[in-house]
């Protein structure tokens, strides 16, 4: 197929903590012989300050968003938790600040989370890529109620060479992340952490991937201070192939 | 009405206000005998109502009607509710407006004792919990029986009343109430619908959602009192308890559309961790959350902290059968609770937070330099590539996880060196 201009979201928790996602997204997108911008005037999508009641906040970066991404064509990120906030609460955002070109302007996006884009936009599953480990899958809530992704990411792990995917137990029921909630519920949101390392484990999984590092970053926050021996990564990781030098 | 509830004199003082859900959770979580008869209950009835959804090919359409007569109703309700007076009136009821939980609960008290009796046999229903019921009764000096118990009185919640005729309809629930004297029906001001036609879509609705079948093993219908048959007097006790309130919010006011199926409940990750008690008084679960804060208002602390007891997982919304944006109020509600704190004279550390963090974030030049700052000083707190301890409110994170320490360049350092 011809080749595609893409505008990268990377998220700013994935800017500043999880680069190598940003770095892998832009390495598959270019073998398969796309495009990648990056506008450099982006930064947050506005979810943390939505989600935790903080409306007028969450406006102005909402706004700031759309600016930076206004006719960009496609834009696509590697967080199904703020691909799910631009295309289903940016409404309610304008909405509650009484501000309707805000609505338009998010309207004239096109944000894909990055499986919807390589499945649906490039219709490819087979990316080339390589991964010899045993992998599960935790699909986050986001993803999987949020955008309603399906099985892509399934599809897309079922072709990589030498992946051995491994079906995670009791995988729709939520990790316990939640945002703020790990903080302001931090004893809820470490019980179900509890549960769903319990889950990882049972698996003998290598490595669990998720399209969300935020997600990730808590189950693998657990599996970390417990000494697991179990690493978490972003999907584009994995599709991406190892990382060189 | 008779007997007021402190038998003499001074009031009791009121109890103390309850604890945020915080709080109540870390006392629930620690209880191992909750934590598996949760698991327990809430598995056998997500199996069920899953059952029952995959049985009924048509229940997007059911959820769809439920979702619209409700709409429909709510927003004439005041007609609605005059005209299921009058037919209750009509057929031998009485009526008893209560405003809130506590002129509900003295309704019912006098109402048993009017009858000359000590005690009633009470059935179990959200709405009697919501307005705490049995503790009411017991705190009254009533004895409060079983549902099935041979008694004068019998006191149960109901699922709908129809308008039209003044029935009203118990879907469903333990043993069945069958006093020798007076029914006692206790209902919220939204459990009204139309017409009794609107009943097919519900009756299919709250048994399924519910995981009690695809239809109620039992349906009880109360058309008033019937000479020869049944109690001689049948009162109909509708509790506002803060609903008018919630209808008065516009987004909020689709949270009454609720048949209290408690599906939500079942499929909700948190309830099933920390049960109904750390929600306190009022109501529990996703739907808990969301309704107490809407009847109550935001201001107390327990009330302004049922919002944020939810993951937002969506898993609630998936299952309500009146389609209820679970997850959308829950965020709402949020909203208020920030809103009704930013006029304090001293800003609370989550709003200077928060203001900072959007401040930071507003501009690209400021975010870059937080960037780099935010990379110094995890690279400052971090031992062997992880951050095992981290400062302030941020020590909830780290008390149990770990944090991977800050790479040593950021993405878009990366990008502008490439």
């Amino acid at each position: 197929m011809e080749a595609v201009r893409v505008a990268l979201f990377v998220a700013c928790y994935n800017d500043a903590l999880f680069p190598g996602t940003g770095r892998a997204v832009v390495r598959l997108l270019e073998r398969l012989g796309h495009r990648v911008d990056f506008p450099a005037a982006q930064t947050c999508c506005g979810q943390m300050h939505w989600t935790t009641g903080y409306r007028r906040e969450a406006a102005a970066l909402a706004r700031a968003f759309t600016g930076v991404f206004d006719g960009a064509g496609a834009v696509v990120t590697p967080s199904a938790s703020c691909a799910a906030t631009v295309r289903a609460s940016y409404a309610g955002i304008a909405r509650a600040a009484g501000d309707p070109a805000l609505a338009e302007a998010a309207g004239r996006l096109a944000v894909y989370e990055l499986t919807e884009f390589l499945v649906d936009v490039l219709g490819v599953t087979d990316v080339g890529a390589r991964f010899p480990h045993r992998v599960a899958y935790q699909p986050t809530c986001h993803a999987l109620r949020g955008l309603g992704v399906g099985d892509r990411p399934l599809r897309l792990l079922a072709s990589v060479r030498d992946l051995e995917l491994v079906d995670l137990p009791a995988a729709e029921e939520c990790c316990g992340f939640g945002g703020t909630f790990a903080v302001k519920n931090a004893d809820v949101s470490v019980a179900l952490a509890a549960d769903k390392v319990r889950h990882v484990r049972a698996t003998s999984a290598d490595v669990l991937c998720a399209l969300d590092n935020s997600c990730l970053a808590h189950i693998g926050g657990a599996l970390s201070r417990l000494h697991a021996g179990v690493r978490v990564a972003h999907l584009a990781e994995i599709l991406a192939g190892p990382e060189e030098g | 009405m008779s007997g007021a509830v402190p038998p003499a004199g001074t009031p009791p003082p009121p109890p103390p206000p309850p604890p945020r859900f915080a709080d109540a959770a870390r006392e629930a979580l620690a209880d191992p005998s909750v934590r598996r008869g949760l698991r327990e209950a809430t598995s056998a009835a997500r199996a069920g109502a899953a059952g029952a959804v995959a049985d009924s090919a048509d229940w997007e359409e059911l959820r769809a009607a439920g979702a619209a007569v409700r709409d429909r109703t709510l927003l004439d309700l005041d007609r609605y509710l005059e005209e299921l007076e009058g037919a209750v009136v009509e057929a031998g009821g009485t009526v008893h407006w209560a405003v809130s939980a506590a002129d509900a609960v003295r309704v019912v008290a006098g109402l048993v004792r009017a009858q000359g009796e000590s005690g009633a046999a009470v059935a179990d229903a959200p709405v009697l919990r919501e307005i705490g019921l049995a503790g009411g009764l017991a705190a009254a000096g009533i004895a409060v029986l079983d549902a099935g118990a041979a008694a004068a009185v019998a006191v149960t919640g109901v699922d709908f009343m129809v308008a039209e005729t003044g029935a009203l309809v118990r879907s469903g629930g333990d043993a069945a109430p069958a006093p020798s004297a007076a029914l006692v029906a206790v209902a919220g001001l939204e459990q009204a619908v139309p017409a009794w036609r609107d009943l097919e879509v519900f009756l299919q609705l709250l048994p399924r959602a519910s995981g009690a079948g695809r239809t109620a093993a039992r349906t009880v219908v109360w058309s008033g009192p019937v000479a020869g048959d049944g109690p001689a007097a049948c009162h109909l006790v509708l509790v506002d308890n803060g609903r008018t309130r919630a209808l008065a919010d516009p987004v909020g006011r689709t949270a009454l559309r609720c048949i209290g199926c408690e599906a939500c409940l079942n499929v909700c990750p948190v309830y099933e961790r920390t049960g109904p008690a750390a929600y306190g008084p009022g109501g529990a679960g996703p739907i808990g959350a969301v309704r107490v804060p809407l009847q109550r208002g935001v201001r107390g602390a327990h009330a302004a902290s049922l919002p944020f007891a939810s993951t937002l997982c969506g898993a609630c919304a998936d299952v309500c059968p009146v389609k209820i944006d679970l997850p959308g109020l829950l965020v709402h509600l949020r909203g208020e609770v920030v809103e009704a704190r930013r006029d304090r004279p001293v800003p609370a550390p989550e709003l200077a937070a928060m203001r900072a963090a959007a401040w930071t974030l507003a501009e690209p030049r400021r975010y870059e330099a937080a960037l780099r700052r935010g990379a110094r000083w995890g690279r400052l707190l971090a031992r062997g590539g992880r951050i095992g301890r981290l400062p302030g409110r941020l020590g909830k994170w780290s008390d149990a996880r770990d944090l991977p320490a800050p790479p040593a360049q950021s993405f878009r350092a990366w990008w502008g060196r490439r």
